[in-house]
């Protein structure tokens, strides 16, 4: 039902598997919204006795399912901003070994595998699953500011206010998808907004 | 020879212009009268005699009007310059290439002076004349990649070399085609090229990086590659699009002669001796469509070319539109005699245009 099937396409677009468990010291899990979803299904009570459960609720009702798993240490951020001092602190804290699973919104994962990697954690230690809302995070080649949860395509720039086309070209440095003006040539001539995936 | 070094602008009043001398010795990219991608390397030593292959690095008359552009570049976004951290021993790598080449190659204009690791530089087109200690960031008033890109044309691309692959972890990048280096740095050989059409499936990029992966030291390798640009403007960036896409609206038939441009990348690979990094300069050259005309070969060969290219490169490559009117100019210079084999422009050899019966 929340899983949704990403077409095709370029080399440079993050792809997504299934949260798999794997034998480690520690486990760190973090999710948004539907995300709980992909952790209920990975955690085991092997896992849970030193896992570490950071999760961003957006609205939604798995705190409750969540905390039944009865991992070593439970965290309920009102946003990823809000939360990011406290993943930045855990990773740093990490010991040699540890297990990071992210599930959710491309935005959150994309930025906390930033947030992973900056830290030294190895790619292979990493697993991602995309559950929910397929909004993009996107960064403005123009004037460089990051719009949140962009949803259609094109879409306006919340920093500079130029109309952006959606492409597929990701850096996972910034942890978004680059948006380029799309009446460059043709002042005004702006498509209605449709969805990304439509 | 000496250099005459031109006064003229790549932007606002566009004064650029290629002389006689700059018109001759231009890299003409198509070899024949059509074009797809191809792993089109060969190696980097030398050419004809005033060839932009002759030297490692090439100078010409664009030198200073280059570097005043970079300059302008560098002040309104300094992200055009960046370096991850890793990446300052090939930094110094890239100086200490740049610097030897040009002052052996071109000892009348570069000088370089080294007593142990006490270097002097002097750069005599740009009036600049400086001493500082190689491998000591704190004596040079940039880090030593932007210290000496500031002085040789064209972008600069630094790649390390892991887990057999190359990543964009360092650059210059203020000529582009259209990318940028500040949302594709730190990506892999696969990642920064994903946005071409055609040429993975062609299985081009795990061929060029099999290739790449092993140039060795001494042994540089090149290949050209082009796109269209309206309006001699070196820096065609993402960044800038906003600004710049408007001018691709402004061709008529009347001044696509003189607005319309090819331009043409002498891209160079040399690998660096102490961090194991290659480093990718990408340097362009600008020719007016009338100016490429006053050579008969490369008026029949260009027609030839656009016509015939696949509709994703013509997109790609940011021409579609334009396709139509460039073909209007271009076929008055394909009588539809033959054309020889290879880039060079046969001047001498090569039959004059013929009159069209309609003219």
């Amino acid at each position: 039902m929340s899983k949704f099937e990403f077409p095709p396409s370029i080399k440079s677009r993050p792809i997504y598997g299934t949260l798999e468990p794997r034998k480690g010291p520690a486990h760190l899990l973090i999710a948004d919204a539907v995300g709980a979803e992909a952790i209920i299904e990975v955690a085991t009570p092997e896992m849970m006795r030193t896992a570490h459960i950071i999760y961003i609720p957006k609205g939604t009702e798995f705190s409750e399912k969540l905390r039944a798993l009865n991992p070593a240490q439970y965290y309920e951020g009102a946003s990823y901003a809000a939360s990011v001092s406290r993943i930045h602190k855990v990773l740093g804290d990490a010991k040699m070994g540890l297990q990071v699973y992210l599930a959710g919104t491309e935005g959150m994962m994309g930025q906390a595998q930033l947030e992973a990697t900056n830290a030294g954690i190895p790619h292979s230690a990493i697993q991602l699953e995309h559950r929910g809302s397929v909004a993009r995070r996107m960064q403005c080649v123009h004037c460089k500011g990051i719009t949140e949860d962009v949803e259609v395509d094109p879409f306006v720039c919340s920093h500079c206010g130029l109309n952006l086309f959606v492409r597929d070209h990701y850096s996972r440095r910034i942890a978004a998808y680059q948006g380029v003006c799309i009446d460059a040539e043709d002042l005004g001539n702006v498509p209605p907004s449709k969805g990304i995936y439509e | 020879m000496t250099i005459q070094f031109n006064d003229e602008t790549f932007r606002d009043d566009y004064s650029f212009h290629n002389s006689a001398w700059a018109i001759k010795r231009f890299p003409f990219p198509f070899h024949e009268d059509s074009y797809m991608y191809s792993v089109n390397m060969e190696q980097h030593r030398g050419g004809p005699a005033g060839s932009i292959y002759e030297k490692r690095f090439d100078v010409d008359e664009h030198y200073l009007s280059e570097m005043r552009d970079r300059a302008m570049v560098l002040a309104d976004d300094p992200l055009r310059c960046q370096s991850l951290p890793h990446m300052t021993l090939a930094g110094w790598d890239l100086l200490e290439l740049i610097m030897v080449s040009k002052s052996e190659d071109y000892p009348e204009l570069f000088e370089l002076h080294r007593d142990g690791n006490t270097w002097r530089w002097v750069n005599k087109p740009m009036g600049i004349d400086d001493t500082f200690t190689f491998l000591d960031e704190a004596t040079l008033p940039y880090g030593p990649l932007e210290y000496i890109t500031r002085q040789a044309q064209g972008d600069w691309c630094v790649l390390d070399q892991r887990d057999d692959n190359l990543w964009m972890d360092a650059g210059m990048v203020t000529t582009q085609a259209d990318w940028s280096l500040d949302f594709d740095i730190g990506m892999n050989f696969f990642e920064w090229h994903a946005p071409v059409p055609l040429a993975h499936e062609k299985g081009i990029f795990v061929r060029a990086l099999k290739f790449l992966l092993n140039i060795q030291q001494g042994s540089p390798a090149r290949r050209l590659n082009w796109t269209m640009t309206v309006t001699p403007l070196l820096d065609t960036s993402p960044e800038n699009y906003h600004k710049w896409g408007i001018q691709k609206t402004t061709l008529t038939p009347e001044n696509i002669g003189q607005k319309q441009h090819l331009r043409v990348e002498l891209q160079t690979f040399f690998r660096l001796p102490r961090s194991n990094a290659l480093v990718f300069p990408i340097r362009a050259y600008l020719c007016s469509f009338q100016d490429l005309m006053t050579m008969p070969k490369w008026g029949r060969r260009l027609h030839r070319v656009i016509r015939d290219l696949p509709e994703e490169l013509a997109t790609y490559k940011g021409f579609i539109a334009n396709r139509p009117m460039m073909l209007d100019y271009l076929s008055k210079f394909d009588d539809g005699l033959p054309t020889s084999d290879g880039i060079w422009p046969e001047f001498e050899s090569e039959p004059p245009l013929k009159p069209s019966a309609d003219s």
